[in-house]
């Protein structure tokens, strides 16, 4: 595909990386020895899966390997996502400073779709209550003097699924688009 | 749940979000390091996945690495914000579905295996839904994973 990074590591999967990504979408199974049983299911040993794993948190396909914790079960109850109307060409230097927060946990540009959503760049926010967003979102605008950019806060009110990203379905599942039954 | 959580619960949480350990017996490695045995590792991290404080151990993709995906945006009038929000739940496309606090109320992320099952699903949820769907796909990703650091206080 010969896609790469900035670093210019090789960010291309082969149909094996994508098969071990297939078996790791639940995540490790919980067993002494994790990486042979995902193995198992993505018909590769052990060895090959450490190397690949390796492999593609090196060249930035795998962003990081670990726990993956739900915000809300620890306490974070308040999740506000901020939008900002950006001049593209400051789209860049402004993400990274905001992306540069620790109190930020995903910052991404995103095309608007005029005319009924002008904002460009998204960043997230977690708290223990909606006075400590608040408070992060004022820090980050003096910070990173967006203070002439509009923006909003979205805070989050109900939530109705959340899984991590399924990219690879069973046949059945990928033939039939329609909602489930009684969906 | 945070006044259930033990200090090995905690350290759990936070201190193998990245850099967890690529070897033939992971859980054993961090047995090692909480000073308890593997079993208990496996068995606190099981209690912990089956509370919901886990989502699992695994890998957080670059975004854009396979298929394609959006953020989807719908304004859904109030008294129907259930039906459309099982509606967009069925889907197995959708893997993130939030009620947010603005006109556009509903906010989900679809991911397909490419941009034609991508478009097909969005414009399938707007024709059973009746409502337009915004989508707003990811041009650059900023945010360098590290991780998120838990305050318990």
């Amino acid at each position: 595909m010969g896609l790469e990074n900035t670093n210019g590591y090789d960010l291309s999967l082969d149909e094996r990386d994508c098969r071990l990504i297939a078996a790791l979408q639940n995540g490790l199974p919980l067993v002494p020895h994790p990486y042979a049983a995902i193995g198992a299911s993505a018909g590769m040993n052990e060895a090959e899966v450490i190397a690949r794993l390796h492999r593609m948190l090196e060249s930035g396909v795998v962003k990081r390997f670990g726990v993956v914790v739900r915000h809300h079960e620890l306490g974070y109850r308040a999740n506000a996502m901020v939008v900002w109307d950006v001049p593209d060409e400051r789209a860049t230097e402004l993400g990274q400073r905001v992306a540069s927060h620790d109190f930020v946990t995903l910052c991404y540009r995103r095309a608007r779709c005029l005319p009924d959503w002008p904002y460009n760049l998204y960043c997230m926010i977690h708290g223990r209550d909606r006075n400590l967003v608040h408070n992060k979102v004022s820090y980050l605008i003096k910070a990173c003097d967006l203070q002439a950019l509009r923006h909003e806060v979205l805070f989050s009110l109900q939530r109705f699924k959340q899984r991590g990203a399924r990219y690879v379905r069973p046949a059945a599942e990928t033939a039939n688009l329609g909602p489930a039954v009684g969906g | 749940m945070n006044n259930t959580l033990s200090e090995l619960d905690k350290r759990l949480l936070n201190d193998f979000q990245r850099d967890f350990p690529l070897s033939n017996t992971p859980f054993a490695d961090l047995a090692l390091e909480l000073g308890i045995s593997q079993q208990e590792v496996i068995e606190k991290l099981r209690s912990l996945a089956e509370r919901g404080a886990v989502s699992r151990i695994g890998a957080v993709l670059r975004p854009k690495q396979m298929g394609a995906s959006t953020l989807a945006a719908m304004a859904v009038p109030k008294s129907q914000l259930d039906q459309v929000a099982r509606l967009v739940n069925g889907y197995p496309h959708v893997n993130h579905n939030y009620e947010r606090e603005h006109r556009y109320n509903l906010w989900f992320v679809v991911t397909a295996g490419d941009e034609d099952e991508l478009q097909y699903t969005l414009q399938d949820i707007e024709q059973h839904s009746g409502i337009p769907v915004l989508s707003l796909p990811m041009l650059d990703d900023y945010h360098i994973d590290l991780g998120f650091e838990l305050q318990w206080d």
